[in-house]
């Protein structure tokens, strides 16, 4: 863990690195991210998440990820790390006509 | 640099991201921190969310003088949660601020050195309890009509903290326009302490809006690139037609002597807010710029030591750690 993450001026600046927050909504759905905050540990990130994005009930379970440890794909929508998944048609249930008089499938 | 926050482009051969850019604008996709944008575009949103931003963490003080001094243990909690509430938001903005490759260190220094703005309601003093009424009617209500729209902001990180901040809002007001039900319910003098509110709090509200569409330069870009998504004279007359039927209802008087329904417009006409008194406020020198701005620089420095001492501990605690692994 570095002191600079945020790439900040003013060294007499005590920088805290930013978390990525990703809250649970209830129990039986996914982890979602909701936002981001600076602490300077894990600890003080979770009670700061606490805090700030669940003051009303939004959540059973928090994650805080350290945004520098994620790894993202490019950001752009037509990037062909998304390829294969683009032209298999085949993997979708649309791609099998079935006649309209065969039952609950 | 963060993984999730903006990138640098090289500058140059952009005209085809500018083209997929407008093309995302235009199909009213949200543009993420990482597409391309216009350098304009990006510092257009570092400028607004950051002053709203700054508006919200101001903001708290106006009703925070209150608290000390609230009439009841209920009104107290109430207004505890509220004012959390408004540090929550600037948070959640400043953290949408910074996927824009802002600091927000570097934000908050620029505040305290009064380098950026906020909005111009909160240099107005907050004189009895029913201000704390007021604030939750009037000015929360402008907030929401102001917030409502950004949450189709073009911006994804701006417009998904604009739905967190409206979900919470909408307590804001009702707080406040329950708190000013009772005191009309009370005597002569609590009456007339709502009513002396409302008459100071009135014109600042409209003014929250910002000037009229003839003189905001920037209303016609920003909206092209739907940051913002009403210009402010509609923002204003929708407010207006809101307020009037609550205040109605209230039994207070709105002090504009212009304010009568147009049945041929569908709207109320109101009059015209004193727009040298906003220029003055906005520019500093309102009643209560230079005392909003000390405390929040105070505030920041004397929570230094706090900042110092946490990362002192994380920092022991760390080389504890690797040095058992
Ligand atoms: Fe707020
Ligand atoms: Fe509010």
């Amino acid at each position: 863990m570095s002191d600079d993450v945020t790439g900040a001026t003013g060294a007499a600046r005590p920088e805290w690195p930013l978390y990525e927050v990703f809250v649970r909504g209830k129990r039986g759905l996914n982890h979602v991210h909701v936002g981001s905050l600076h602490a300077p540990d894990r600890t003080m990130a979770l009670h700061n998440a606490r805090n700030l994005y669940t003051r009303r009930n939004e959540g059973v379970s928090i994650w805080v990820v350290l945004a520098q440890d994620i790894t993202a794909s490019s950001p752009d929508e037509k990037d062909p790390f998304f390829a294969p998944s683009g032209d298999k048609v085949y993997r979708h249930p649309t791609f099998y006509p079935i006649p309209e008089d065969v039952p609950h499938i | 640099m963060s993984t999730v926050t903006a990138q640098e482009t090289p500058p140059g051969a952009d005209l085809e991201h500018q083209a997929e850019f407008d093309a995302k604008v235009a199909a009213d996709q949200r543009i993420e921190p990482r597409d391309w944008m216009p350098e304009a575009y990006r510092r257009t949103l570092v400028r607004q969310v950051s002053q709203h931003a700054h508006s919200e963490i101001i903001g708290m003080q106006p009703e925070g003088d209150w608290i000390a001094s609230a009439p009841s243990l209920r009104r107290k909690a109430i207004l505890l949660a509220k004012v959390q509430d408004e540090a929550g938001h600037g948070l959640y903005l400043y953290a949408a601020a910074e996927t824009l490759g802002v600091d927000r260190a570097d934000l908050t220094e620029r505040l305290i050195e009064g380098r950026q703005k906020y909005s111009s309601i909160f240099n107005y003093p907050s004189l009895t309890f029913a201000d704390v009424g007021v604030i939750g009617w009037l000015v929360d209500g402008a907030a929401i009509c102001n917030q409502v729209p950004l949450c189709r902001s073009s911006f994804g990180p701006y417009s998904r903290a604009m739905v967190r901040i409206c979900k919470e809002e909408s307590f804001h007001q009702r707080q406040g326009y329950e708190l000013l039900m009772r005191m009309m319910e009370g005597t002569e003098g609590q009456r007339r302490m709502v009513q002396d509110a409302v008459d100071r709090w009135w014109w600042p509200s409209l003014m929250m809006f910002g000037p009229p569409d003839a003189e905001s330069p920037n209303t016609r870009q920003s909206m092209a690139w739907r940051i913002k998504r009403d210009t402010n004279d509609d923002l204003r007359q929708k407010f207006v037609d809101m307020s009037v039927p609550q205040a109605e209802k209230l039994g207070v008087t709105l002090p504009d002597p212009e304010l009568a329904w147009n049945g041929e417009r569908g709207h109320y006409d109101f009059g015209e807010p004193d727009w040298v008194e906003f220029k003055q406020v906005v520019s500093g020198a309102g009643p209560k710029n230079a005392e909003r701005v000390a405390r929040r620089r105070a505030a920041h420095e004397k929570g230094a030591w706090v900042r110092e001492a946490a990362t002192a501990y994380a920092r022991k605690h760390q080389s504890a750690e690797e040095a058992t692994v």
